[in-house]
């Protein structure tokens, strides 16, 4: 049996690939993330004094409050599941890169968080009655930049926090100081943008999230692989 | 330190069992072998390179059993070797599958998930996961545990079967009759060294 090992990038994507189906058809982390974004909203929502605060004033910051805290539900799963039966072993002895490792979890929670946000955006709408018109594309770059950051960071702690006591406790303690610069940059734009500015009068921030996204993807690729070296 | 000067090599083909009483260190001594463990001196060699190189490749070369069956629960066992399959780079990844399926006389489970399996089927489905890739060093930690003996005399079947093209197998086990049957040497670990050994 002639076998021809993947490269990095290939075998991420099977990882990826492998953790999106499973997710998928275990749904409990999904549908918690979404749940858990549903309520959060709602308690923003019936919090506010509509008298003394506009809902355009509030949603930007409730809506990535949201996202992050639906982030760190399913980043806590990230790793758990390769706990359950040893898995984790399994994929430590496949003949890949850990970069691999990292960038096949980090694709797998990437899609997961988008697909969480793509579901509370709407709710977002509804609960907020803000209008998107002409704002969307805009969120959705500001989405997909913030998002990759944090994800990168989420998935190196996640991989860190996993094997330790209260791991729970751990991730969002660990994780959240790294998630204020790219969720306030992604606040401000998205305020920016709910209001009807033009997308490139917030480039300082967009720059921002850019320059985040880069280094923390680099970082982590650089510092995953030692996480893993017993 | 729980391992302390132990040193041995394997042959080409050669089966060996490790054998001694609880926390000795076996199981330390399995992880260090299929190299998820940096030892605090010393190294392992495979093919006179080091198990643990920076190339990945290294390690296409090593199958393990461990205690743990190393498969995911939301996956159906086909899914969980196809996954298996591609990370290791083979051709046609579903067949192999099946293929290995197969062999641990599984393939009509191929569907189901590993939580509906007993503990002696789950020990069948983490064999076929160690066998897929055709390693040339098999570590098998407890490999008989759950296995009726209908189950035993297979795998015994399957390692002696191998063994022609070269397959390097370290048992750690208990059950010295089952090992005694394949092993060619039996070393005995005690105090964390090889205390004896015995063809």
């Amino acid at each position: 049996m002639k076998a021809s090992l993947p490269g990095t990038i290939a075998a991420a994507l099977i990882i990826a690939g492998k953790d999106l189906r499973s997710e998928l058809r275990r749904r409990t982390a999904l549908v918690s993330a979404v749940v858990f974004a549903a309520l959060i909203l709602v308690i923003f929502n019936f919090a506010r004094d509509p008298t003394s605060l506009r809902a355009e004033q509030l949603a930007p910051s409730a809506f990535w409050i949201t996202c992050a805290f639906a982030a760190v539900t399913a980043l806590s799963r990230a790793f758990a599941v390769e706990l359950e039966h040893g898995a984790l072993d399994g994929l430590l002895l496949a003949p890949v890169p850990r970069e691999a490792l990292f960038l096949g979890k980090f694709l797998g929670n990437l899609v997961f968080v988008l697909l969480v946000e793509s579901v509370a955006l709407p709710l977002f709408v509804l609960f907020f009655n803000v209008s998107l018109k002409g704002a969307l594309p805009g969120i959705t770059l500001v989405a997909l930049l913030a998002t990759v950051g944090f994800v990168a960071v989420g998935t190196v702690f996640s991989a860190l926090t996993a094997r330790v006591r209260f791991n729970e406790l751990m991730l969002p303690v660990l994780l959240l100081p790294f998630m204020l610069p790219p969720l306030a940059g992604a606040a401000q734009v998205t305020a920016a943008l709910l209001n009807g500015r033009p997308l490139l009068e917030s480039a300082g921030w967009l720059r921002l999230l850019l320059v985040y996204d880069i280094t923390f993807v680099t970082l982590s690729l650089l510092v995953f692989p030692a996480l893993f070296d017993e | 330190m729980v391992l302390d000067g132990v040193s041995f090599s394997l042959e080409e083909g050669e089966t060996i069992a490790v054998t001694g009483p609880n926390g000795i260190g076996k199981t330390t001594l399995l992880r260090i072998l299929a190299g998820l463990l940096r030892p605090s001196a010393g190294e392992v060699l495979l093919d006179g390179l080091p198990v643990r190189t920076a190339d990945p490749r290294s390690r296409a070369a090593i199958g393990l059993l461990s205690h743990r069956a190393m498969l995911y629960d939301d996956l159906t066992l086909q899914e969980n070797l196809e996954f298996v399959a591609r990370l290791y780079g083979l051709p046609n990844a579903r067949q192999a599958a099946r293929d290995a399926l197969d062999q641990v006389e599984l393939l009509a489970r191929a569907g189901d998930s590993p939580r509906t399996l007993s503990r002696g089927l789950i020990q069948r489905a983490a064999l076929a996961r160690a066998l897929l890739h055709a390693p040339r060093l098999l570590l098998l930690d407890e490999p008989f545990t759950g296995l009726d003996s209908a189950a035993a005399s297979r795998l015994k079947s399957l390692l002696a079967a191998r063994r022609p093209a070269g397959l390097g197998t370290i048992i750690v086990t208990h059950q010295m009759h089952e090992a005694r049957d394949i092993a060619s040497r039996v070393l005995a670990l005690q105090g964390g060294a090889i205390g004896s050994t015995a063809a």
